[in-house]
């Protein structure tokens, strides 16, 4: 692959950074409120945001830049079995129509601004709120630091080797984030997505032409897996419950992340959210058409040093430069607005979940904004430390691992919307178990997110995320049904 | 609208789960559409059939908020 600087490319490139950066320091004064000093404006653009803003919003920071480079490599690489993206996003939105205008409610009753609110509203239990709080922020972290390893691929296309274009990227993101809050990420997905339909369409409209149609992208896929003895076009026999129970397990995790989180708090009405969950899949048909350019990376017979290259090559080798800037800025871009959603929602944790409870709980508005506007600087530098000084396959071991733990949450975030039978400490021990079951059964399959189940002769394998989270559930309920209410009370 | 016929419609949301996660239904090489494996326009199918269905529970629903 060509890592020389190309002029035209980088220049793109540098325009449509620079047009967002703006953007993201003029968000301030986008729909204006009285003050930017509460946590409400700040940390959720004061809860006035309708159906297009939170399509954007919520679209933007749930299909990121990570998504673009990472669903074709993996396609790239295993074939059928990397599109399992493609069911997980959409069995998302059924939950999300059902679930989330629910959750919505309880929040804006309450002034609640994360999960950790909600939980502790709902059961009274400082622990539990703990636990959903210090779940979401440690499961959060590795995602941003994925996003730079989105933009570290682009980067490299472009020929900028090193860590200083990422850094400085950073920064200028760190600086509207803190002064603008969720509105200059509302803003640029505007942008973004626009930049990124723009791609995609151009993509598999182009691509397959030039590589002599989709059904030789398809023969030309299955040829190199069979001369590479990997990977193929169906899932293997065993592979089907892995699959579906990846699907699944990601799809009930997706919307208890705190990014995903801040865009449903942020929306106006549960009515706009359940609009949403009609509209959103229009994304995933996005994502579909985007994993099959792994394919398309076999028919245009790339020679890649690693499969995160794929998309950047395809469009640096099949299009003009001019154009393969601009892919490169809308994938850049792709990751600035979902990292400023991601510190923004673990800055919302802390300054609710810890600072106001335990370190300041007299703080005052003002206060609680500051904090936050504070800790999404520094969540935002500790991703970047983490991508610099650290092998990037921690990053990866560690969002596989984030995934599985958010996933365990879920409980005590949702079951309270149905049934008032639950209490905290049966919650708080489904949690336990299902959080350090979780990781102990990635840890024993070498850091893998599937584990073997034995049935019968053979068995299968299963996510392991919905494993713990099957664990999780029956201890909450053996627990609830087992330890007095009283005792309960007391404890 | 009636509250029993909104409750009735969600229900639909059901059918997607079903459609997509009962894999050994759709691994199949054919038949191939606009050079597409089964495998992969069926998936493909269930994003506008999904959101239909979602509009549909969503027509069907009260909306008091």
């Amino acid at each position: 692959m060509m890592t020389d600087i190309d002029p035209t490319a980088l220049s793109v490139f540098i325009f449509f950074l620079a047009l967002v950066t703006v953007m993201g320091f003029v968000a301030a004064r986008w729909r204006r409120p009285k003050t930017l000093a509460h946590i409400d404006e700040w940390g959720l653009g004061g809860r006035t945001f309708g159906t297009w803003i939170t399509w954007f919003l919520v679209g933007g920071d749930f299909y990121t830049a990570y998504t673009v480079i990472a669903v074709p490599a993996l396609v790239y690489t295993v074939g059928a079995y990397g599109f399992f993206a493609l069911p997980y996003t959409i069995v998302v939105y059924p939950f999300v129509f059902m679930v989330m205008p629910l959750l919505w409610r309880r929040a804006k009753d309450h002034g609640y601004v994360t999960a950790g609110d909600i939980v502790h509203g709902q059961y009274g239990s400082r622990a539990l709120e703990l636990a959903v709080a210090l779940t979401g922020v440690i499961a959060t972290m590795p995602y941003i630091a994925l996003q730079l390893v989105g933009m570290t691929a682009v980067f490299k296309a472009l020929g900028l080797h090193g860590e200083l274009p990422l850094a400085v990227a950073f920064i200028i993101l760190a600086l509207y984030t803190y002064s603008a809050g969720l509105r200059a990420p509302a803003l640029i997905a505007f942008v973004k997505d626009i930049m990124i339909y723009i791609v995609v369409i151009a993509a598999i409209a182009l691509i397959p032409a030039k590589l002599g149609g989709y059904a030789n992208v398809f023969a030309a896929a299955d040829a190199d897996f069979k001369a590479k003895g990997a990977g193929s076009l169906l899932l293997g026999g065993n592979q089907y419950v892995a699959y579906a129970t990846l699907a699944l397990g990601s799809a009930l995790a997706a919307f208890m992340y705190p990014h995903t989180l801040t865009g449903i708090f942020a929306s106006n009405s549960g009515n706009t959210i359940r609009k949403n969950a009609v509209l959103l899949p229009a994304y995933t048909l996005l994502l579909g058409l985007l994993a099959l350019l792994g394919y398309m990376g076999h028919a245009a017979n790339l020679k890649l040093d690693s499969a995160n290259d794929v998309v950047p090559a395809l469009f640096q080798t099949l299009f003009s430069s001019w154009f393969a800037g601009f892919a490169f800025a809308a994938i850049a871009i792709g990751a600035l607005v979902p990292a400023a959603v991601m510190s923004i929602g673990a800055a919302n944790l802390f300054t609710r979940n810890f600072w106001k409870a335990y370190i300041d709980p007299q703080v005052s508005d003002a206060g609680e904004a500051k904090v936050a506007k504070m800790t999404s600087l520094v969540v935002k530098v500790g991703a970047l430390l983490v991508i610099i000084f650290l092998p990037t396959q921690f990053a990866l071991d560690l969002q596989l691992l984030g995934g599985i733990w958010i996933l365990q949450t879920l409980p005590a975030l949702v079951f309270g919307l149905y049934t008032k039978w639950f209490r905290a400490p049966a919650l708080l021990a489904g949690w336990f178990v299902g959080f350090f079951g979780g990781t102990y059964l990635v840890w024993d399959a070498g850091w893998k997110p599937l584990h073997m189940v034995p049935l019968g002769e053979t068995g299968f394998t299963v996510y392991t995320g919905l494993l713990a989270l099957l664990a999780n559930i029956v201890v909450a309920v053996i627990v609830n049904a087992v330890v007095p209410a009283r005792a309960a009370a007391r404890a | 609208m009636d509250r029993r016929f909104g409750t009735a419609a969600c229900w639909l949301l059901v059918i997607p789960y079903i459609g997509l996660l009962w894999v050994p239904f759709y691994n199949c090489h054919d038949p191939v559409l606009l050079g597409f494996p089964f495998f992969y326009w069926y998936q493909l199918a269930w994003v506008p059939i999904t959101a239909i269905l979602t509009w549909i529970a969503y027509r069907s629903m009260r909306h008091d908020d």
